[in-house]
């Protein structure tokens, strides 16, 4: 009967008491990001609450003046819309044709050492922070559009959504360059074997393969443009206009958003609850795009596996 | 059956290169015309290589060089002025893993006329080539679908088809069947010999018993070198080389 | 034949117009950079020198310096980097080390890309609404700061779970079959294994901070300030404030001043940036296993 020199007890990792601590430690430093959402959902709902009780919703949603700070006072959000989504308008226009050429370019032209030229300067293009687009859009685009266009005024939404545009470039050209290189290289072969020229097989095979990441990619960059807030504050104005000129002067919403900030508004008023239905609004719109981005890259990640 | 037949495609001292590892060494090697021809060796002796290089289809890997000369017709295809784009129109290719278009069936067969313009009586082109890809009773009914509903030989014999579309004057074939179960592969090999009445059909395979069972001349390659070049049933059962022999006789590979 | 060949012709015209067209946008986007940073350093570069960068903002743009911007912007990183970084990182590891795949896990990763996506001025309601008036800490540098972070947790996670996600397991169980708990593999193997690509992802995550306006403005950052912050709850102003505050005056002067600040914030970004690559670089011969 051989007894062991030690008793071998299977201690578990669980029973160790720092193991336990630490463990629930970490689990609250990821459960903030939970916590995070909870608040921005909690904090918008409440004060968006607050404000439906003075303003009526539909009168919010619906109305076509938005004069909160002046008499005669009125909530109606649609210059607002209308004003983000001229930025929006005139930012696609620059950023997916130039995004997806330039992706294209990278993924079925461009040899290695050109992509490890390209990306990089696509990166640095993309870290760039708003403000110095603000600052381009003042100092070198309005100039230049009042000089082909006389009529564009000061503050216009044309500058900011094309600086906009600029911003978002980087980021539709990288997602699209994924999409496109996702595409397996067997059927670029196929293609290629039965006489096709390269400009057959990427437009008639490789990019409708890739469609959905494509889209994927322009959803998020309108996401993205509809949050962008230092450059349209800079550029496109402070004045709410429901207008789809893009030479007039606008107001987007998260301008809108910043002006009442700077301004004086004690906690508590309905100028102050204006900043959180605005907010909401905002918030859902970009949350709605994100998602549906989100389950259309899952659903073509799949396809090729 | 070897005579009365002209050389459609040869390779003359043809070298291939990866960067400076030498893949094909100096192969020479006629292809004549209506007549299945199949490469046989082990893994790594350069068949596929050779084999892409007929259509023109190394270009698009980096650093590849090809020395020698591949003459379709007697035209050198390899020559400055040859447009590789015309090269394909008339050596058609199919792959070892089927790669049919995401699109439907018809549209997989009609792209390569589409874009050649030629747009006209095209249920009739298509329905040509899948006859001739021995798919069309199967799917007469569905061309509408995707052709990823396929199975795996249906997914073959349709790319087989894609490419016969264009009515290319030779077929190269990169190992048609290893993706695929015994039922299609026989099905497939009955194809060729239907086809090679109208095409001249190049058939890389590791599968010696079908090379011996397909096709009329056999190349054996090894190393990157055409060790053996004859006709079929010569090479099988009484080959001029050692390393040949041991080959086709299981000793290795 | 010959109309084969003419279509051949086109088509080959086709496919070179096509190229043409998508290198001359690539070499478009690539100018815009080229231009931007022209326009910056032509109207800034005059205006670049150490009173510049030792003086407080002023009426006068000659007097006008950067000075309290820099400060504001040195403390609101520190702050940001102490508060997100170990909440960052510990989180990470919970979801790559500690957490069972399943239900919470997915529910926490969806809700992380989630925040990534939404807009930074968001976040500044928030930090305005909690830390601000619900927490009292009013417009002080650790409202600026624990605002931030919340902002880029998101970033500094994901980028953290690659980096872990990328250790290959061999090590981990080499670590676990010689007896060590599931912590001192995490300590003394994941972690260092991993620290590259963790350190490039907070550094990119402070360079975003860095960049920020939207946010600041919100919680109450202030535009016009003399002086150099002192404590976590004093005011204070960031670099991109201060450049926001120029560029929205009129005078020509005034946005030469900002380009100026907007040199000293790229020079900034510049140096993070390649702080990231190199260790990124260094990481990468690291490599063992």
């Amino acid at each position: 009967m051989n007894q062991p020199a030690f008793e071998i007890r299977l201690t578990r990792t669980r029973g160790r008491p720092l193991e336990q601590v630490l463990r629930w430690l970490f689990f609250c430093c990821a459960a903030i990001s939970v916590l995070t959402t909870l608040a921005v959902v909690g904090v918008l709902s409440v004060e968006t609450f607050h404000f439906f009780q003075q303003v009526p919703a539909l009168d919010f949603l619906f109305g076509t003046r938005w004069t909160p700070l002046l008499e005669p006072k009125a909530y109606g959000i649609l210059p607002l819309v209308f004003g983000t989504t001229l930025i929006v308008i005139g930012a696609a226009i620059v950023a997916l044709p130039v995004g997806l050429a330039c992706a294209i370019y990278l993924s079925e032209y461009a040899g290695n050492r050109t992509r490890d030229l390209v990306k990089p300067i696509l990166e640095i293009l993309a870290g760039i922070p708003t403000i110095v687009y603000g600052f381009f859009a003042i100092t070198f685009v309005t100039p230049i559009l009042r000089t082909l266009i006389p009529s564009t005024e000061v503050f216009n939404a044309a500058s900011a959504g094309i600086v906009v545009g600029i911003m978002v470039l980087p980021m539709v050209a990288s997602l699209c360059d994924d999409a496109l290189r996702a595409v397996p290289a067997s059927l670029r072969d196929g293609a290629y074997s039965l006489g096709a020229t390269s400009y057959e097989v990427t437009a008639r095979i490789v990019v409708p393969a890739s469609l959905s990441g494509i889209f994927a990619a322009f959803v998020l960059a309108i996401s993205r443009a509809i949050g962008e807030t230092m450059a349209v504050t800079l550029a496109a104005g402070a004045t709410p206009n429901l207008t789809l000129n893009p030479l007039e002067s606008i107001q987007t919403m998260t301008a809108y958003i910043v002006q009442v900030s700077l301004g004086d508004t004690p906690a508590g008023t309905l100028s102050y609850q204006t900043l959180f239905a605005v907010g909401a609004v905002l918030f859902s719109m970009t949350l709605v795009l994100n998602l549906i981005a989100n389950s259309i890259m899952n659903r073509y990640r799949d396809v090729y596996e | 059956m070897t005579e009365q037949s002209t050389v459609l495609l040869r390779a003359s001292g043809v070298s291939i290169a990866y960067g400076d590892q030498l893949a094909v060494r100096a192969v020479t090697l006629p292809i004549y015309q209506h007549r299945i021809t199949s490469i046989i060796g082990p893994s790594g002796c350069g068949k596929s290589t050779l084999l892409r290089a007929f259509n023109r289809m190394n270009d698009f890997i980096d650093h590849v060089t090809l020395t020698g000369e591949i003459a379709f017709d007697d035209q050198n295809i390899y020559a400055p002025d040859a447009d590789p784009v015309a090269v394909r129109l008339n050596i058609g290719m199919v792959f070892q893993k089927p790669n049919p278009f995401p699109k439907t069936i018809y549209a997989n067969v009609a792209w390569a006329p589409n874009i050649n313009g030629f747009r006209d009586k095209m249920d009739q082109r298509v329905e040509e080539a899948l006859r001739q890809a021995a798919l069309w009773d199967e799917v007469k009914d569905r061309l509408h679908e995707s052709a990823l509903n396929l199975s795996g030989g249906q997914q073959q014999r349709l790319c087989i088809a894609r490419a016969l579309a264009m009515h290319p004057k030779v077929l190269l074939m990169d190992e048609p069947c290893s993706a695929l179960d015994p039922v299609s592969t026989a099905r497939i090999e009955d194809l060729l010999f239907e086809l090679k009445e109208k095409l001249t059909i190049v058939i890389v395979t590791h599968n010696m018993q079908q090379a011996a069972r397909v096709s009329d001349f056999t190349a054996f390659m090894e190393n990157g070198v055409l060790i053996e070049y004859g006709p079929t049933e010569t090479l099988f059962t009484n080959p001029e080389n050692k390393r040949t022999e041991e080959y086709v006789t299981g000793r290795f590979g | 034949m010959n109309h084969q060949a003419r279509l051949l012709k086109k088509r080959h015209r086709i496919a070179a117009a096509f190229k043409l067209f998508c290198l001359s946008v690539t070499c478009l986007a690539v100018a815009i950079l080229g231009i931007l940073i022209l326009e910056v350093t032509l109207l800034g570069l005059p205006w670049l020198d150490y009173d510049f960068l030792t003086s407080f903002p002023s009426r006068f743009p000659e007097k006008a310096g950067i000075l309290a911007g820099l400060a504001g912007t040195l403390w609101l990183v520190t702050l940001t980097a102490a508060i997100a970084i170990p909440i960052g990182v510990l989180a990470a590891v919970y979801l790559e080390e500690y957490a069972k795949p399943g239900r919470v896990s997915t529910f926490i990763t969806i809700n992380i890309a989630n925040l990534a996506g939404v807009p930074s001025i968001v976040y500044g309601i928030i930090g305005l609404a909690i830390f601000v008036r619900f927490l009292g800490l009013e417009r002080s540098v650790l409202a600026g700061a624990m605002t931030m972070s919340l902002l880029i947790l998101p970033v500094i996670i994901i980028a953290s779970r690659e980096a872990i996600k990328a250790v290959p397991s061999s090590l981990r169980q080499v670590a676990f079959a010689l007896g060590a708990t599931r912590w001192q593999v995490t300590r003394d193997h994941v972690l260092p294994q991993a620290m590259p690509g963790i350190l490039t992802g907070v550094i990119l995550a402070l360079s975003r901070a860095i960049g920020e306006t939207a946010p600041l403005i919100m919680i109450g950052a202030l535009t016009y300030i003399a002086f150099v912050p002192e404590g976590p709850m004093d005011e204070f102003t960031a670099l991109p404030i201060q450049i926001y505050n120029w560029t929205s005056r009129p005078q020509e002067a005034f946005h030469e001043l900002a380009s100026a600040g907007i040199i000293v914030l790229l020079l900034v970004l510049l140096i993070m940036n390649a702080t990231a690559v190199w260790i990124r670089y260094r990481g990468s011969k690291n490599k063992f296993l």
